[in-house]
């Protein structure tokens, strides 16, 4: 039920993530989502794409340091209190979030959300116990089409 | 030094070649001596710039009765050859000289340096006998990535290489691609460049994909030609497997091959019978005794075109005391950590770009890709270095590559006792070098 995630380090300068994201336009892949996570000094970039082993490798060849890690997409209520209520089960399970994003596509009334936990396999069968969606890479990305 | 005479020799574990390493100390000193007469009155007679300073001193050749008596004689500098240019400190006519050799200073016009036929065999011995010691044998081939040409790196151990049978490739520096794809077909086994060079060609290589360890057959690096350390070594040898040496030598004393360091790495044996060293105290310019730290000073005893007596090479360095346990008698240098000219006074303290390194191979998987911006803020000097992110320091979280900084500031710290400002740079975005690499931008100088 994980998706792949891959990351890339960024110096906060002019034209640094437009050049990753020719790379990948170039190679004739779709970014899914994005986010970026930065500092005063440098940002790190997060990437969902459906080929992300292709993504790795075009990126690798440009120079660039690629990391790849398991990421958790869920669906979470999209009115006031969905995300409290999906930080409710998170937080029982005893898991911690280490960072989240949202997708830019909806799944009918909730809204996707990304997350990086230091325990996705518990978090996920807290979601799931508790009836939330989680998507496996295959139905995530259907979505998107 | 013809090689009919190595033919059987190709497995020896002490190559003949290195039979004057182990000579009998007081037959050394006897040699040494013999030498330095010969070579004092041979400069007197022929450059007029020493025999002015000798005639001031009141010394003379003859004056020249032991080898304390060097003591008496005038340094010659960097300074000395400049003011020179070209041709003022050569000892032999031109009819005899076969070779320039030229060194870039730090401002406008180049030192040169005559070479006669004579200095071209010294200069080999020399490097046949630092490659010797490395364990290069006649079997080996060796692909010299130092740049041919007025720089002596790529020449020097050219011959070094061909005096013991190797099978050389001479493709000098630049064209990474090539290098790596001739190291890889042709089953190298020694690399001769700069240490950064050869950083910068695992570094590529392992971009290709290509496991040091498993498709290249190197055996044996042979570094030199810029300051390195201990730590720069651990991380050369741990990648890809190899032995990596030390060889030292500078362009106004020959070349590489001036000393070089044993399987023991307790410094670099110094080829003394050629390339006479003294430590002197840098401000006073008093002898120290071996085992003190000072100014590193050469006397080349057999040079003919271009001999310097008692030249200052501005490296500070020691000599061992105590017999090494390879047997060699020749004297050892402490390995060459620190240029005096590339010292740094940052906020009244000094610093040596090699600290800097030092602290930065402490901290794990830290690659050695840096640069050092120093700066002024206002009245205070500032303090930047740059450090690549490697496949094994890159996290997706901030917290780890926040923490990385703070360790290396730490390391750093502990070392040279002022702080740094660590950046992160992205990976491959660091100036890279085919030849000596300029690690230190100083933009207090532009001001």
């Amino acid at each position: 039920m994980k998706i792949h995630q891959i990351s890339l380090f960024l110096e906060n300068k002019p034209g640094h993530l437009n050049a990753i994201c020719r790379t990948l336009a170039e190679a004739k892949i779709n970014i899914v989502t994005l986010s970026l996570a930065d500092t005063q000094q440098f940002g790190i970039v997060r990437l969902i794409v459906e080929e992300w082993q292709k993504a790795k490798e075009v990126l690798e060849k440009a120079g660039y340091v690629v990391n790849v890690r398991e990421v958790v997409a869920a669906a979470v209520a999209d009115k006031p209190g969905g995300m409290a209520e999906v930080l409710d089960i998170i937080g029982k399970a005893g898991v911690n979030i280490e960072y989240m994003y949202a997708f830019a596509f909806r799944h009918g009334s909730e809204a996707v959300l990304v997350f990086r936990f230091d325990n996705a396999d518990r978090a996920i069968e807290a979601l799931k116990a508790s009836g939330r969606d989680v998507f496996d890479a295959v139905t995530l990305f259907n979505q998107t089409k | 030094m013809a090689l009919y005479e190595y033919a059987h020799d190709l497995d020896t574990p002490v190559h003949p070649v290195s039979a004057p390493d182990y000579m009998p100390a007081e037959q050394l000193r006897a040699l040494q001596l013999h030498r330095l007469q010969g070579l004092v009155r041979r400069v007197y007679d022929n450059v007029p710039l020493t025999r002015k300073r000798m005639d001031e001193r009141g010394v003379r050749p003859e004056h020249i009765k032991t080898l304390k008596d060097i003591a008496l004689l005038p340094f010659m500098m960097k300074t000395d050859l400049r003011d020179e240019y070209p041709f003022g400190l050569f000892a032999s006519p031109m009819n005899d000289i076969v070779r320039f050799h030229c060194s870039s200073g730090t401002t406008g016009k180049p030192i040169v340096i005559g070479n006669t036929g004579n200095d071209i065999l010294v200069w080999q011995n020399g490097c046949m006998r630092a490659l010797a010691m490395c364990g290069v044998r006649s079997s080996d081939v060796m692909q010299v990535a130092y740049g041919y040409g007025l720089f002596t790196g790529g020449l020097g151990l050219h011959y070094g290489g061909e005096g013991l049978g190797c099978a050389v490739l001479p493709i000098s520096g630049g064209n990474t691609d090539r290098q790596l794809m001739l190291m890889q077909d042709m089953g190298v086994t020694v690399i001769a460049c700069t240490p950064s060079y050869f950083l910068h060609l695992i570094d590529e290589g392992m971009k290709k994909g290509i496991d040091f360890k498993k498709e290249m057959k190197l055996k044996h690096g042979v570094f030199g030609a810029e300051p390195w350390t201990e730590g720069m070594r651990d991380k050369i040898e741990s990648l890809t497997g190899i032995t990596a040496h030390d060889i030292y030598g500078l362009t106004e004393i020959s070349g590489p091959g001036v000393a070089n360091d044993c399987q023991y790495r307790r410094g670099l044996h110094v080829f003394e019978d050629h390339f006479y060293p003294e430590i002197v105290d840098p401000d006073t310019l008093e002898p120290l005794p071996d085992g003190e730290r000072g100014e590193l000073v050469f006397t080349t005893l057999t040079r003919t075109g271009t001999p310097m007596l008692r030249y200052r090479t501005r490296d500070l360095s020691r000599i061992h005391t105590g017999p090494c346990p390879c047997g060699r008698t020749i004297r050892a240098i402490e390995r060459i950590s620190a240029r005096s000219d590339d010292m740094l006074i940052i906020r009244g303290v000094n610093v040596f770009p090699s600290q800097i390194e030092a602290g930065l191979m402490s901290v794990d998987s830290v690659l050695p890709h840096y640069h050092i911006i120093v700066g002024r803020d206002g009245d205070l000097d500032t303090l930047e270095i740059k450090v690549e992110v490697t496949q094994e320091t890159f996290s997706d979280d901030i917290k780890t590559l926040e923490r990385l900084r703070q360790r290396i500031s730490q390391a750093v710290q502990r070392i040279i006792n002022i702080s740094a400002k660590i950046t992160l740079a992205e990976p491959h975005t660091l100036p890279r070098s085919e030849g000596k690499i300029k690690r230190v931008t100083d933009l207090r100088k532009n001001v």
